[in-house]
C-alpha cells in the first residue's frame, strides 16, 4: 500500500502539420486516443492558441503532442481524416476557441447552436466569464440523405419520456434507417469556463455535476489530475473508499440501465424489478454519504468526509440481498424468448468501427475490445484488486445487456472485498504543493459508461487556468450514430438505451 | 437491514394529502410533463425515480405524460441553457391553461453551480412564470412529491366560468406571462423545502 509518486508525462511540441501523422503513428503502435484539447496560451505566457492531442500508450504513459496555432490564422490541418475518434473534439475546439481544423469532414457547429453569434468563442481568454453574448440568428443545417422513397424523421430535442434533450434526424426508407444525424449540446452549461480562475482543488462540486449519475467518476478524474499536479499522495483509506464509491456508482447505474433496456421494449416486469433494486442501492448510497448519487465526497486530497459508520455497517447486508435478486431479474429477461429476440442482432457495432471511433466502456467491451482503465491503468486501490474485464463479441443490444449484467455482479464481488479490506486511518491530506503556472496534467477514471478523462492546467497562484472533461458519453455518441443505420426506426429507443449515454456528460 | 417498504410517501402523509388535493381540484387526475431545460441529469433521475415501485407516483393519481398538450403541470429542471430556450418556451406554450410550472432543483431556481455562466440563464424564472420552487441538488423524491402537493394546493378549483387562477391568494403572477421572475419571498422562503407557502 505504498503511495505512488505520479509523474507527469512530458509534452512533445510538434509542428501543426505533424500533429495528425504523429498521433496516427502512436495509435498504430497500440496507443488509444484520449482527447484533443484546444488551448489559449495567452494566460500562461504564450502569444497564441494551441491544440494538444493525447493518447494512452500500452505501457501506461501518455503521448502528449502539442501544436502551436497562431492567433491570426487560428487554423491547423485537421487530424480527423487520420484519427476519426477526434471528430467531435475538433469541432468543439472550433466552437469554443475558434481554432479551425482545416479539412475536417463535418464543418458544422457542434456546441454553440444557431442562437450564438458568429465569432464568439467563450473559452478564449479575452472573452470575459459570466457575460452572455447577444443573440445570434443562424440556421440549423441537418445532414440528410435524399433520394426516391427516402423521408426525413426529426425527433426531439424534447422527448416523450423523462429523458434528456437531443435532436435526432433519421433519414429512412420505409421503416429502415439509412442515416442518423444526432445533434446534442442542448444542455451545454459552460462548465469549463466556470472552473477557470477557481482554486485548483475547489472545482469538485462543479466537475461532479457535469453529470448527476457519473459524479464519482468525473470527481475522481478531477481529483487525480489535481493530485498529480500538486504531487499529493492520498491516504490508503481514501484510496479504498474511492473504489467503494466508484463501484457503488457503477452498480446502481448498471442495474438501472438493465431496467432501461427492458423499458426500451416495454418489458415492464423487468423495469419494475430492476427499478426497485436501483432504488435500494440509491438509499444505501444515501445512508453512506448523505447523497443518493454520492455527490460531495470525492475531493482532491482524499474524501471530504468519513463514510457514515451506520451506513457502512448496513452496506454488506444490502449488497448481499441485491446480488441474488439482480441475478433473478436478469434470468427472467434472458429466459424470455420474446425479449431476447428483440435484443439479439439489434444495433450491431462491429469491433473495427468501435475501435476507429474510439468507443469506451460497455460500448467497446460489448464488441470484444478489452478496454477498462481499472485494469489497464489502475488508480485508487485498483492495483491491489483483481478486476476481471468482461467482454462480449456480438456488439449488439444483447451483448451490451450481458456485459452490464456481469459487470454488476463483478462490482458486487469487488465491493465485498473492499468492505473486508478497507484500512483504517485518515481520509484526507492537504494538497502538497502549488504547481507552477502553465503546468498541466491529466486524470482519468473508469465510470459506468467508460473512461472519463480530465485535462487540467494550473494558472497563477494555484488556480485553474483550463479544465476539459471528456466523458465516455462524449466518446460513444458517434458510436450510437453508427449502430443505428440498417435498423428499424422503432428500434432506436432500444438501441439508444442499450448504450445509455448521458447528454449532460457530453454537453457540459 | 430491513428494506424500506414500498408505501414510503404515505408514511410521511404527503401522499395522502396530495391525493386529496388532486381530488378536490382536478377530479383525481394531475398530468405532469417533465422538461429538461439544461440540467446535469440528477434532478431528472429523481423525477424518474418517482415512477419506480417505491414511489409509484401513478398510484397517487398523478401521471407523467408524453406531450405538453396533455399536461397540467410542467416540472422543469436545469438552468435554462441558450440552446434550449426556444424548445422550452414552445413546450410551455403548447400546454393548455390553467398550467403550473414547478422549478425543480437549485439550477432551475437560480442556476445552481452553473450560475453566472455564459451558456444560459440563472434559473428558469427568467423565461417561464414559476409557481413553486423545489430546492435540492437534486431534491429527494419525497421533496418532489411535497412540491407537487404545494402546486396543486395553490391551484384554484376548476369551476367552469370561474375558471383560471386569477386572484388566487399567494400567486406570484398571472399565468402565461413568460419572463417574470418569482418574487423575492419565494426565493428566500423558510427552510421547510418549499418556499412561498
Ligand atoms: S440542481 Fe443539482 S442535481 Fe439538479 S440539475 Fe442542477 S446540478 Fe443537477
Amino acid at each position: 500500500m505504498a503511495e505512488r509518486t505520479p509523474t507527469i508525462d512530458a509534452i512533445d511540441h510538434v509542428p501543426a502539420d505533424a500533429l495528425g501523422p504523429r498521433l496516427a503513428g502512436e495509435l498504430a503502435t497500440g496507443a488509444r486516443f484520449v482527447m484533443l484539447v484546444g488551448l489559449d496560451e495567452r494566460s500562461v505566457g504564450g502569444d497564441g492558441l494551441a491544440v494538444e492531442a493525447v493518447a494512452a500508450r500500452p505501457d501506461g504513459s501518455l503521448a502528449r503532442l502539442r501544436a502551436a496555432v497562431p492567433l491570426d490564422a487560428a487554423s491547423y490541418p485537421s487530424v480527423t481524416p487520420l484519427v476519426p475518434a477526434a471528430h467531435w473534439d475538433e469541432r468543439e475546439a472550433r466552437d469554443l476557441l475558434g481554432i479551425v481544423p482545416v479539412g475536417h469532414p463535418d464543418p458544422r457547429r457542434l456546441v454553440l447552436h444557431e442562437r450564438w453569434p458568429r465569432g464568439y468563442h467563450p473559452l478564449r481568454k479575452d472573452v470575459p466569464a459570466g457575460v452572455r453574448p447577444p443573440e445570434g440568428e443562424r440556421r440549423f443545417v441537418p445532414f440528410e440523405v435524399h433520394g426516391e422513397g427516402v423521408y426525413q424523421l426529426p425527433v426531439g430535442p424534447i422527448h416523450a419520456g423523462v429523458i434528456e434533450p437531443g435532436h435526432f434526424r433519421f433519414s429512412a426508407m420505409g421503416e429502415r434507417v439509412l442515416h442518423l444525424d444526432a445533434r446534442l449540446f442542448f444542455v451545454h452549461r459552460g462548465l469549463e469556463k466556470l472552473a477557470e480562475g477557481r482554486a485548483l482543488g475547489a472545482a469538485a462540486p462543479l466537475v461532479e455535476r457535469a453529470c448527476g449519475v457519473c459524479g464519482v467518476t468525473h470527481g475522481l478524474a478531477y481529483a487525480q489530475a489535481v493530485e498529480m499536479l500538486t504531487g499529493t499522495g492520498v491516504p490508503p483509506r481514501a484510496r479504498w473508499a474511492r473504489v467503494l464509491l466508484a463501484e457503488l456508482e457503477r452498480l446502481y447505474n448498471h442495474v438501472g440501465d438493465l431496467g432501461n433496456i427492458c423499458a426500451g421494449i416495454g418489458f415492464t416486469s423487468g423495469v419494475s424489478r430492476l427499478g426497485w433494486l436501483k432504488e435500494r442501492l440509491l438509499r444505501a448510497n444515501d445512508a453512506l454519504t448523505g447523497h443518493r448519487y454520492l455527490a460531495g465526497i470525492v475531493v482532491p486530497g482524499g474524501l471530504a468526509f468519513e463514510l457514515d459508520p451506520a451506513g457502512l455497517a448496513a452496506l454488506p447486508s444490502t449488497l448481499e440481498a441485491v446480488g441474488p435478486e439482480l441475478a433473478a431479474a436478469v434470468r427472467a429477461v434472458v429466459r424470455s424468448e420474446g425479449v431476447m429476440s428483440r435484443l439479439h442482432g439489434t444495433g450491431v457495432v462491429p469491433a473495427e468501427t468501435a475501435a476507429a471511433l474510439g468507443a469506451l466502456g460497455v460500448s467497446a467491451r460489448a464488441t470484444g475490445l478489452r478496454v477498462d482503465l481499472r485494469h489497464d491503468a489502475p488508480y485508487a486501490a485498483y492495483d491491489e484488486l483483481e478486476v476481471g474485464v468482461v467482454t462480449a463479441a456480438a456488439g449488439d443490444v444483447a451483448a451490451r445487456f450481458h456485459v452490464r449484467a456481469q459487470e454488476a455482479q463483478a462490482s458486487l464481488r469487488l465491493l465485498a472485498e473492499v468492505l473486508g479490506r478497507m484500512p483504517a486511518g485518515p481520509v484526507t491530506v492537504p494538497l502538497a504543493t502549488v504547481p507552477e503556472p502553465g503546468a498541466s496534467a491529466l486524470g482519468a477514471a473508469e465510470g459506468p459508461r467508460g473512461a472519463s478523462w480530465l485535462w487540467l492546467r494550473a494558472g497563477d497562484g494555484g488556480t485553474i487556468d483550463r479544465l476539459r472533461l471528456r466523458s465516455a458519453s462524449f466518446a460513444n455518441w458517434p458510436v450510437v450514430a453508427a449502430a443505428v443505420p440498417g435498423n428499424l426506426v422503432p428500434d432506436f429507443p432500444l438501441i439508444n438505451k442499450s448504450f445509455e449515454l448521458c447528454y449532460a456528460c457530453t454537453d457540459r | 437491514m430491513t428494506a424500506p417498504g414500498p408505501i414510503h410517501p404515505d408514511e410521511l402523509g404527503a401522499g395522502r394529502r396530495l391525493r386529496r388535493a388532486i381530488d378536490r381540484t382536478l377530479g383525481r387526475s394531475l398530468h405532469v410533463r417533465h422538461l429538461d431545460a439544461g440540467s446535469c441529469n440528477g434532478c431528472d433521475w429523481e423525477i424518474a425515480a418517482l415512477l419506480n415501485p417505491y414511489h409509484d407516483l401513478q398510484r397517487l393519481g398523478i401521471d407523467v405524460v408524453a406531450s405538453p398538450r396533455h399536461a397540467d403541470l410542467l416540472l422543469v429542471t436545469g438552468t435554462m441553457t441558450r440552446n434550449l430556450e426556444d424548445a422550452a418556451r414552445r413546450t410551455y406554450e403548447a400546454m393548455p391553461e390553467p398550467r403550473l410550472v414547478v422549478a425543480v432543483g437549485a439550477c432551475a431556481i437560480a442556476g445552481g453551480v452553473f450560475a453566472g455562466s455564459y451558456a444560459g440563464r440563472d434559473g428558469i424564472g427568467e423565461v417561464l412564470p414559476v409557481d413553486v420552487l423545489v430546492p435540492g441538488c437534486p431534491p429527494r423524491p419525497e421533496a418532489l412529491i411535497h412540491g407537487l402537493l404545494v402546486a396543486v394546493g395553490r391551484m384554484a378549483p376548476w369551476r367552469g366560468s370561474e375558471g383560471g387562477r386569477a386572484g388566487h391568494p399567494g400567486r406570484p403572477g398571472e399565468a402565461g406571462r413568460p419572463g417574470e421572475a418569482p418574487p423575492a419571498e419565494d426565493a428566500s422562503g423558510p427552510g421547510d423545502g418549499v418556499p412561498g407557502r
